[in-house]
């Protein structure tokens, strides 16, 4: 038997030590294997750390409870940040990386070695910067906006983890022409390795712009460099910060695609559309960094309608396109599993039982809904005007980062513990729980962070009672209602947070073992299906075959349309009651 | 499936299910009306941020406030000690941005219109009025001229919103807007 022990034999070319998953049949090099585990736990790690600050910020951005002294709440802030946003998602994200390539595509991965040396330098980067702030003097958020400086090792941390995160890119890209050279699989590459690659692409790309803007920040902050201009710093700066926004995007729709196709056997309606429109985003989602400068001095009003649309919105496009497919390639699927009945039959006895589905589903509907819709609203040139820097801004990125990207990786997570840990999930009832729990709490803290923003509150900011200010002002008390719930939102999605890195550390440790006999049951709730894994038979050769008619996805994207519409109207009406300025 | 390499070796002439087509399609008019809304904005409408701006040594243009200041100063805010200052109607009115205040206080008339003049004498913050509900990013070095009008009377306050180190919430300043040919 395979699954317990490496076997030694030929993968992709090369003597490998290898075991057949017994799930999906396919080939998996124990040295990937070992690198997804490690690369998972240390996301894990650090989205502990991180989302306990989020608490922190929370309770103390909620007036009643004002927790921290301001000192404290910036530094506190400043790894909130960077420890989810950066380590927790890039960490998962190489992850992914590998999964994507030598996993999907049944090969050995390229260099382990290096991968290994890529991930040590992310550790060393990350824990470099992480005390760097923790001396107190580098509370700059993760941004460090010239010409605010921090202590070097602030930036040599965020430098040195770049860096192996290129390596991890190189070593995915090396897996790919492995597997292409040695046919490790036939025609086209999957198409989760497809988005995969998207988000590898946009990654070489964004770490080249933090590069060319983090090596001479560090060198300032020598003192090598007397000047930094800074909106030269923050032009380049959100070349990275923008972009990298959307190698979380690519990576989670693709986790979307797999997780469909894992527990529901949905295939994508057209390949061509789907894998068009992740093209879509390599072509233009390198744009958008305006949307960080549109009330910026000194940059012309055309090229910041130019970039903050990405073109035409044609990024946004690809979004709209997944918001559509997705569900469409679902619906098609439970309907072939026989759930035809009336519009939603298919939606209403999915397994929503199954944190993996639940979360994933959760996740799309969320990004799109409070994610994309605020995004589009906040990058428009005018709009943002009433926006900029208030909460809406942290409201929305936690529509997209956390309810959208988060949520995701954390159903991946139930998979990948069966999958590649090889460990039944402990405590099905918790894990059943966790992702409505974090789900629900990070809309919450969406939301009302949203809310906050439309009345004018700051982000990044200790006392909206400006108790200490000279000239003082009194924000409505609609403000202070908002960030009160934003509080109760933020404990929700806490424990919520909890159950997750329990049940997963909980598992890894003690779960039961998966054997070839309880594989696919290790998996989850999932539901009956006319054709078993794998057989094809009766799925037809393309996911939109023989479908004239997903009713119930229809109405989901023309309710998701008049909601977006409307929203946007709304906001330019208030506009529009504006001082003028111009 | 997705995780599996597609069947249909030649995918991309596979047919498009026609539903699949039209989102597509309503979804990239969607996308050309949102793009065509901003620029109509900039033809039609009254809240577009000017992009007039200069390069100052931030030295320098403290003093052209302080200039500024002397020039049109009508008294002083509360007990606070900062300058009110009351510039003509069409005028240059100047707010300067330093750790940790908006300087000075502005007694501007309703209705009428100004040219602000924004920059910082050392990091970048944000001028926040409210709760109109204005944001606009103030860099050093930079000297970014906007032309507003305010269109109700009444005392409004400016909340940095940059995050500007250990004062940041301290960081506030005041704009007064009064009846038309009030203030002179
Ligand atoms: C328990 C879950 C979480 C809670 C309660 C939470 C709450 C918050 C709050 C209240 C803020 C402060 C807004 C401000 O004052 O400006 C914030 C900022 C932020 N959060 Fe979270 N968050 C959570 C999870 C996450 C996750 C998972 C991510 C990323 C994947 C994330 C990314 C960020 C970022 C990037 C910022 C901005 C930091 C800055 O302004 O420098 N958060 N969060
Ligand atoms: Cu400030
Ligand atoms: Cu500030």
């Amino acid at each position: 038997m395979a699954t317990a022990s490496g076997e030694l034999g030929i993968i992709g070319g090369i003597a490998a030590r290898f075991r057949t998953c017994p799930v999906t049949r396919l080939r998996v090099d124990l040295a990937a294997e070992r690198l997804i585990k490690a690369n998972a736990v240390a996301a894990v790690v650090f989205l502990a750390i991180g989302g306990l600050m989020g608490l922190l910020v929370a309770l103390t951005r909620w007036p009643a409870v004002h927790l921290l002294d301001s000192e404290a709440f910036y530094q506190v802030l400043t790894l909130h940040g960077l420890n989810v946003l950066l380590f927790w998602i890039i960490f998962f994200e190489i992850a992914i990386l590998y999964f994507a390539s030598a996993v999907l595509l049944n090969c050995r991965l390229a260099t382990p070695r290096l991968a290994w040396a890529g991930f040590g330098l992310m550790v060393m980067g990350a824990l470099l910067t992480d005390w760097a702030v923790l001396q107190g003097d580098s509370s700059v958020m993760f941004t460090s906006y010239v010409p605010m400086q921090a202590s070097p090792n602030f930036y040599l941390g965020l430098i040195l983890f770049a860096v192996g995160a290129l390596v991890g890119c190189a070593v995915f890209f090396g897996t790919l022409v492995i597997a292409r050279e040695e046919r490790t699989y036939e025609g086209s590459v999957p198409l989760v390795t497809f988005g995969a690659i998207t988000a590898a692409i946009i990654a070489v790309f964004t770490i080249a712009s933090g590069a060319i803007i983090l090596i001479p920040t560090w060198l300032w902050s020598l003192g090598y460099i007397g000047h930094i201009d800074t909106l030269m710093y923050k032009l380049v700066w959100w070349g990275m910060g923008h972009s990298s926004q959307q190698i979380n995007v690519s990576a989670h729709v693709a986790v979307w695609y797999a997780i469909a196709a894992i527990l529901l056997g949905a295939k994508p309606l057209s390949e061509k559309v789907s894998r068009t429109a992740f093209f879509l985003y390599i072509l233009f989602l390198q744009l958008a960094c305006a949307h960080h400068l549109l009330v910026e001095p000194g940059l012309s009003a055309e090229w910041k309608v130019f970039n903050t649309s990405y073109a035409l919105y044609l990024a946004v496009l690809g979004s709209m396109i997944h918001g559509m497919t997705v569900p469409g390639s679902i619906e098609a699927a439970q309907r072939r599993n026989g759930y035809v009945h009336g519009m939603f039959e298919w939606l209403r006895k999915a397994p929503w039982d199954n944190p993996a589905f639940a979360g994933m589903f959760l996740s799309l509907v969320m990004f799109g809904f409070i994610g994309g819709i605020s995004g589009v609203v906040l990058g428009t040139e005018q709009l943002n005007i009433m926006m900029h820097n208030t909460l809406y801004v942290p409201g929305h990125f936690h529509g997209t980062v956390v309810a959208g990207t988060t949520l995701a990786f954390m159903a991946l997570t139930y998979l990948v513990l069966p999958l590649i840990f090889r460990r039944r999930v402990i405590w099905p009832t918790l894990a059943k729980w966790q992702p409505y729990l974090f789900g629900i709490g990070a809309a919450g803290i969406s939301l009302f962070m949203l809310g906050a923003g439309t009345l004018g509150v700051p982000r990044r900011h200790w006392d909206i009672t400006l108790s200490d200010a000279i000239l003082s002002f009194d924000f409505q008390p609609a403000a202070y209602l908002m960030l009160g719930l934003n509080g109760l939102f933020a404990l929700l999605a806490t424990v919520g947070g909890i159950l997750y890195v329990l049940v997963t550390v909980g598992t890894v440790l003690f779960g039961e073992k998966v054997t070839e006999e309880n594989a696919l049951a290790a998996l989850g709730p999932m539901p009956a299906r006319v054709a078993e894994a794998g057989g094809s038979a009766q799925v037809g050769r393309h996911g939109g075959e023989g479908l004239v008619h997903l009713p119930g996805t229809y109405v989901l994207v023309g309710v998701f349309f008049v909601a977006f519409a409307l929203y946007y109207f709304v906001n330019w009406k208030y506009l529009s009651e504006l001082w003028p300025i111009s | 499936m997705a995780v599996r390499s597609p069947e249909v070796r030649i995918w991309w002439n596979e047919p498009v299910a026609r539903g699949e087509l039209l989102w597509i399609f309503i979804a990239f008019l969607w996308g050309l009306f949102m793009f065509f809304m901003m620029i109509y904005w900039h033809i039609n409408g009254n809240q577009n941020l000017s992009t007039e701006t200069y390069r100052v040594k931030p030295d320098d243009f403290v003093a052209k406030v302080e200039s500024f200041v002397e020039k049109y100063k009508v008294g002083e805010e509360g007990d606070t000690g900062v300058p009110v200052v009351a510039p003509p109607p069409g005028s240059d009115v100047y707010m300067l941005a330093r750790l940790w205040e908006f300087w000075p206080v502005l007694q501007l008339e309703k209705g009428q219109s100004y040219r602000l003049h924004l920059s910082s004498a050392d990091w970048q913050h944000g001028f926040s009025l409210q709760p109109v509900n204005i944001n606009i990013q103030v860099h050093p070095g930079y000297e970014h001229v906007l032309t507003i009008t305010p269109t109700e009377t009444g005392v409004f306050s400016v909340v940095c919103n940059e995050y500007c180190g250990a004062g940041h919430h301290t960081m506030t300043g005041r704009i007064r807007v009064v009846e038309s040919g009030a203030g002179r």
